[in-house]
């Protein structure tokens, strides 16, 4: 009995082994997604998800990447880092999927960011954080801009207007802490003080005391670095008690959703953002200007909903892999090398140019600085 | 710290505090009939401002709050009727696993019916920018109509047990529920309407603060944890001993941001809930003698 079992476990092995041979010529594709499509996170998760089943139907609809279909397996974290880390596990030993995209943020990517480097697997992140990428690490990739590239362009703007004694507030969260590090760090090197820096609770529902604590250190401007609502209430608090100071936002802030929240207060808010918020207005000339009018439009007739620069992020991730199996098949390393050496991709984020030092691939230009004018965005005037 | 500053911060406190108060009230008025704390009570306020907002965008702000006040009312005589009623003498502490259980059910289908977004009601006057100026000190018009609604509450309640039949039945189930019923009392009927009671005042308490603290599907469960933590302070049961702790809370975490980082806000609010349960469990204002008669 014992034998007979060896041999059918056997058996069942070399007929495993033996299946992908045989149909290898067109084999699925089956990529891997973790993203917090609930949860606090789920303003970043929830168009990054329906962007991710967009692209693949429509792939899948011309004939596939090469022949090969593709196969969508999202996973919702709802933004757990403890999620996260056994959704990868899952993806890597039981779906073994050809690459992951996602998480939606820098906490869950940071927590999975050895996993997949020791499985040999490809991550092309959606988070924002530097040190997602800063160690490289051999197969993490991410599409959104570094946040120090928006903390110095905010710096530079604070430069222009002449704002020297800030106040900084950020969120208890991942991003928030990130942020507050790239902000700490790089203020000497603009002439910038920070006044006051303070970490409030991510789910805060006021923060009168927090912004009365700026005014009374007189303040220039005020950085708020978090995600909704907190976002949202900063603006009107500070209206409130008549903080009549210049705020800046992190690039977080590109969902016209805040805007509708924050109502009359998120007036004047000035933030770094790529240019999908401002697509309309970008001259036919851009390069960019064609793949973020066709984005948008798709997302828009689709969904029914403004498309924000989270979910170009997942645009930018899908694309880049499709790009790289196109070029190098269906071989892991050799896309992962392919990614590496791509040069001048055009994505929603910016102009990407990888390289084996640069995971990310974007520079300083691809943000551009915004503000809200009527409710709306626009490129803040020089 | 100038003479403005420091008002400043008192008007901070106070917009905390009435946010707290009048989330704790809901609290009160459940645990004044059945002996129970509602661990839904944050649910009922999430449903009261997801409700109206959505009834706001098709009919006017006044209206959509009557009704969704009434619609909350009718879900909470519901849960009470359908999970509740039918238990023969339950043990406090089984009623309070239920309605944990009822509020984990009521914020996923309230995530299937509005998706994760977060809402808010218009300001009642005024917008997001306008504040009234009294010295130099502002105040936003909304934290004044919650201050206004919490104390039109306080005051209704107070005069509906002291005066009216109804109220009065309300309050002999509190006291000795096998009593009550032997008086005549139909107790069951007497705690699905406490539960309507608290469902409405949870939901009127939703629509006001919404354009302050904004309304998700999971919104309910931290106004509920700090309006908890006020009904304790105050001492359990008594609604004006909740709106004075709520704006004691309220102060008292606004000023530590001014001491010491706004990050520590949260531990203090908890440090002063485990202050008072160890050293006086009845709360800043209860009684001890009654405090020792209840049940829990």
């Amino acid at each position: 009995m014992r034998k007979l079992r060896v041999l059918v476990i056997a058996l069942l092995a070399l007929a495993l082994i033996a299946t992908p041979a045989l149909a290898k010529k067109h084999k699925t594709i089956k990529v891997g997604a973790i993203l917090a499509v609930t949860g606090k996170a789920s303003f970043l998760g929830a168009p990054e998800s329906k962007t991710l089943q967009m692209l693949v139907d429509e792939i899948n609809a011309k004939g596939g990447i090469d022949g090969h279909k593709v196969e969508l397996v999202i996973k919702d974290s709802a933004g757990d880092p403890e999620k996260a880390i056994s959704f990868t596990k899952q993806l890597i030993e039981e779906d073994k999927v050809f690459a992951i995209i996602g998480p939606s943020t820098s906490g869950e990517t940071m927590k999975i960011k050895s996993i997949v480097e020791e499985a040999k697997m490809i991550l092309l992140s959606c988070a924002a954080a530097e040190v997602i990428v800063n160690p490289v690490a051999k197969y993490v990739f991410k599409t959104p801009q570094k946040d120090s590239f928006a903390v110095q362009k905010i710096f530079q703007q604070m430069n222009k207007m002449g704002i020297k004694k800030v106040g900084v507030v950020v969120g208890g969260t991942g991003f928030g802490k990130a942020g507050k590090a790239q902000i700490e760090k790089l203020a000497p090197e603009f002439g910038i003080e920070i006044l006051i820096s303070e970490v409030y609770a991510p789910n805060s529902t006021d923060l009168t005391a927090v912004v009365t604590k700026l005014k009374g250190a007189k303040v220039e401007g005020v950085i708020n670095w978090s995600i909704v609502p907190a976002q949202s209430i900063v603006a009107k608090n500070m209206a409130q008690i008549g903080l009549d100071v210049p705020l800046f936002q992190s690039h977080g802030f590109g969902n016209i959703k805040y805007v509708e929240a924050a109502g009359a207060a998120a007036e004047g808010i000035i933030f770094p953002a790529g240019r999908l918020l401002v697509a309309d207005t970008l001259s036919k000339k851009h390069p960019q200007q064609a793949v973020l009018a066709k984005y948008k439009k798709d997302y828009e007739s689709k969904f029914n909903e403004p498309a924000s620069t989270f979910g170009g992020h997942a645009y930018d991730a899908f694309m880049i892999l499709v790009k790289a199996i196109e070029k190098a098949g269906t071989d892991k390393e050799k896309v992962r090398d392919a990614i590496e050496n791509m040069k001048g991709f055009v994505g929603t984020g910016g102009v990407f140019n990888f390289s084996a030092e640069d995971h990310n691939g974007l520079d300083i230009n691809s943000f551009e600085m915004l503000t809200v004018k009527d409710g709306k965005f626009t490129l803040l005037k020089k | 710290m100038g003479f403005e500053l420091f008002f400043q911060y008192i008007v901070a406190g106070v917009t905390y505090g009435a946010i707290y108060a009048i989330v704790a009230i809901g609290f009160n008025i459940i645990y004044n009939t059945t002996g129970i704390i509602n661990f839904a009570q944050g649910e009922f306020v999430m449903l009261g401002g997801m409700t109206a907002f959505t009834l706001n965008t098709f009919m006017p702000l006044p209206l959509a709050i009557i009704f969704a006040v009434i619609i909350t009312m009718i879900v909470g005589a519901l849960i009470e009727m359908i999970f509740i009623r039918w238990l023969d003498n339950p043990s406090v502490l089984r009623m309070i696993i239920i309605t944990i259980g009822i509020s984990i059910l009521i914020r996923e289908v309230a995530l299937h019916v509005w998706d994760e977004t977060v809402r808010a009601l218009p300001y009642f006057t005024g917008n997001e920018i306008s504040s009234i100026a009294i010295g130099g000190v502002r105040i936003s018009p909304q934290v004044l109509w919650v201050i206004g609604v919490s104390s039109v509450i306080v005051v209704g309640l107070h005069f509906f047990f002291k005066l009216t039949s109804v109220g009065r039945q309300m309050r002999a189930c509190a006291d000795n529920r096998n009593a009550a019923r032997l008086c005549g009392v139909s107790t069951r009927n007497m705690v699905t309407f406490s539960f309507m009671l608290s469902a409405g005042i949870g939901a009127l308490a939703g629509c006001t603060v919404s354009p302050i603290t904004y309304v998700s599907y999971n919104s309910g469960t931290l106004l509920a944890i700090k309006g908890f933590t006020v009904a304790i302070l105050g001492g359990l049961g008594n609604s004006i001993a909740a709106v004075a702790a709520g704006l004691i809370l309220g102060i008292l975490e606004s000023f530590s941001i001014w001491v010491m980082p706004a990050a520590y806000k949260d531990a203090v609010s908890i440090a002063i809930l485990l202050l008072i349960l160890f050293v006086r469990p009845s709360g800043l204002f209860g009684s001890k003698e009654r405090f020792g008669l209840k049940e829990f």
